[in-house]
C-alpha cells in the first residue's frame, strides 16, 4: 500500500514541480537574480496554504502528529544550505527538480543528477571525517517554533496556541506572495 | 480543465495551491516530502552491487542492516537497508517524480516551453536548447547542491518547503542560507538585466 501511495504521490509532486516552471533552470536563475519572482510567489503561496491547514488538522486532531518528521538543526544546516545554495545558482536545479527535469527530457538535468550522484558519494565518504567537526554542533536540535503534538519534537514557543503561531506565519508567507511583484 | 493540464505553466496561485497540497498530502497518508537522501541510497545500491562488504545484514542492528561506512550505517543502520532492500517509499517516490515531469512535459506545448520569450537572444540563452558548457555547469552546481544537502541533511524539498511547513527550526536556517548563497551568486553569474 505504501509503494501505490509512492507512487500516486511522487507522480503528483513530479508533475506539479514541472507545471509551475521549478523544472525549468531559467525560471528558477530569473528567480534568484530576483527577475521573475513567479516561482518565488507560488513556493511562499506553497508552504504558507500547506501550513495552515496542517495545523488547523492538528488542532483539530484530525492528522496524526506521528506523521511529522522535523528535521534536526545544527551548524552544517546552515554551511550546508550556503553550498546547496551555490550550486542551485549555477545549475539552475535542486534535487527534486534535477529529477523532474530528467523527466522532462532536458540534457543538463542529466548532468545535474550525474554531478549529484558524485556529490552525494563525496559526503558518503567524508561524512566520518566531518560528523566531529563544529558543523555538528547542535543550534536547538529537533525543534518547531509551533507546538507539534509530537513529543519528540521541542517546541519554541510552547506558552503560545499552535494555531496561532503556524497560522500567524502561514499568513504573513501569503500576504507576502500576494504583494511581491511577478515581474521586476 | 483540460486546459489546466495542457497550459506549459501554471499561475503562480495555482501552481502555489498545488504544491502546497502535494506537501500536506504526504504529511497527511505518510510523512514529509524530502529528495536527497535517495542520492545517497542510489549511491548505495551501485556501490553495494560492486561490494560484499559495504551493506551486510546484522540482527543486532536497529533495521536488520550493518556498513562500515559511518555513514550508510547511521541511524541503526537505515540506509544499509534501503540499499539492501530497495523498494521503499522513498526510492519509489522520487523515480515516480521522474515519471511525473515526463508527463507534464508530454502535455506541454513544446514550442511554449522550448522558445525563448524574447526574440532577441538574452544571458540564459544556453540553457534552451542546453549548450555543452551549461551541461558542465549543471553537473557541476549538481555536486555542490548534493553534497550541501547532505550536510545539511535535506534539500529545498525536505527542510525548506516541508520544514518551513511543520515551522522546523532547521526549516528556516536552511533557507536562510540557501538564499544567502543563491542569490548573489545568481546576481554576479547573470546580472539583473538581459
Amino acid at each position: 500500500m505504501k509503494i501505490v501511495l509512492a507512487l500516486i504521490l511522487g507522480f503528483g509532486f513530479g508533475f506539479i514541480l514541472q507545471k509551475v516552471g521549478a523544472a525549468t533552470p531559467r525560471k528558477i536563475v530569473d528567480m534568484l537574480r530576483l527577475k521573475d519572482l513567479h516561482l518565488m510567489k507560488a513556493i511562499l503561496l506553497g508552504i504558507g496554504s500547506s501550513s495552515l491547514v496542517l495545523f488547523l488538522l492538528l488542532a483539530l486532531g484530525l492528522i496524526d502528529p506521528g506523521h511529522l518528521s522535523v528535521k534536526s538543526s545544527y551548524v552544517g544546516v546552515i554551511v550546508g544550505g550556503l553550498i546547496l545554495g551555490l550550486g542551485w545558482a549555477i545549475a539552475g536545479f535542486c534535487p527534486g527538480t534535477g529529477l523532474v527535469g530528467l523527466g522532462a527530457g532536458r540534457r543538463d538535468a542529466l548532468f545535474f543528477v550525474a554531478g549529484g550522484l558524485l556529490g552525494a558519494w563525496l559526503y558518503i565518504l567524508r561524512h566520518g571525517q566531518l560528523q566531529t567537526t563544529f558543523l555538528f554542533q547542535e543550534l536547538g536540535g529537533k525543534a518547531t517554533l509551533a507546538t507539534t503534538g509530537n513529543p519528540k519534537f521541542t517546541a519554541l514557543l510552547p506558552g503560545l496556541p499552535p494555531l496561532l503561531i503556524a497560522g500567524g506565519i502561514a499568513v504573513v508567507f501569503i500576504i507576502i506572495a500576494w504583494k511581491l511583484p511577478d515581474k521586476t | 480543465m483540460k486546459d489546466f493540464f495542457f497550459q506549459e505553466i501554471w499561475s503562480w496561485r495555482a501552481g502555489g495551491l498545488a504544491l502546497g497540497a502535494a506537501f500536506l498530502l504526504a504529511v497527511l497518508l505518510v510523512k514529509p516530502i524530502g529528495v536527497s537522501t535517495q542520492f545517497v541510497i542510489a549511491d548505495g545500491i551501485v556501490w553495494n552491487l560492486f561490494s560484499d562488504t559495504i551493506v551486510t545484514p546484522d540482527a543486532s542492528a536497529k533495521h536488520g542492516y550493518r556498513s562500515p561506512n559511518p555513514y550508510l550505517n547511521k541511524s541503526g543502520g537505515k540506509y544499509a537497508k534501503h540499499i539492501a532492500e530497495p523498494l521503499s517509499y522513498g526510492l519509489v517516490f522520487v523515480l515516480a517524480m521522474i515519471a511525473g515531469g515526463f508527463a507534464a512535459r508530454r502535455l506541454q506545448n513544446p514550442t511554449a516551453v522550448e522558445a525563448p520569450p524574447a526574440a532577441a537572444p538574452d544571458k540564459l540563452a544556453a540553457f534552451d536548447p542546453p549548450s555543452p558548457q551549461r551541461c558542465l555547469a549543471a553537473f557541476a552546481g549538481g555536486l555542490l547542491v548534493l553534497f550541501g544537502a547532505r550536510l545539511a541533511g535535506g534539500c529545498t524539498s525536505g527542510h525548506m518547503m516541508s520544514g518551513m511547513m511543520q515551522t522546523s527550526l532547521s526549516g528556516y536556517l536552511f533557507a536562510l542560507g540557501a538564499f544567502a548563497a543563491a542569490v548573489p551568486t545568481a546576481l554576479l553569474l547573470y546580472g539583473r538585466e538581459g
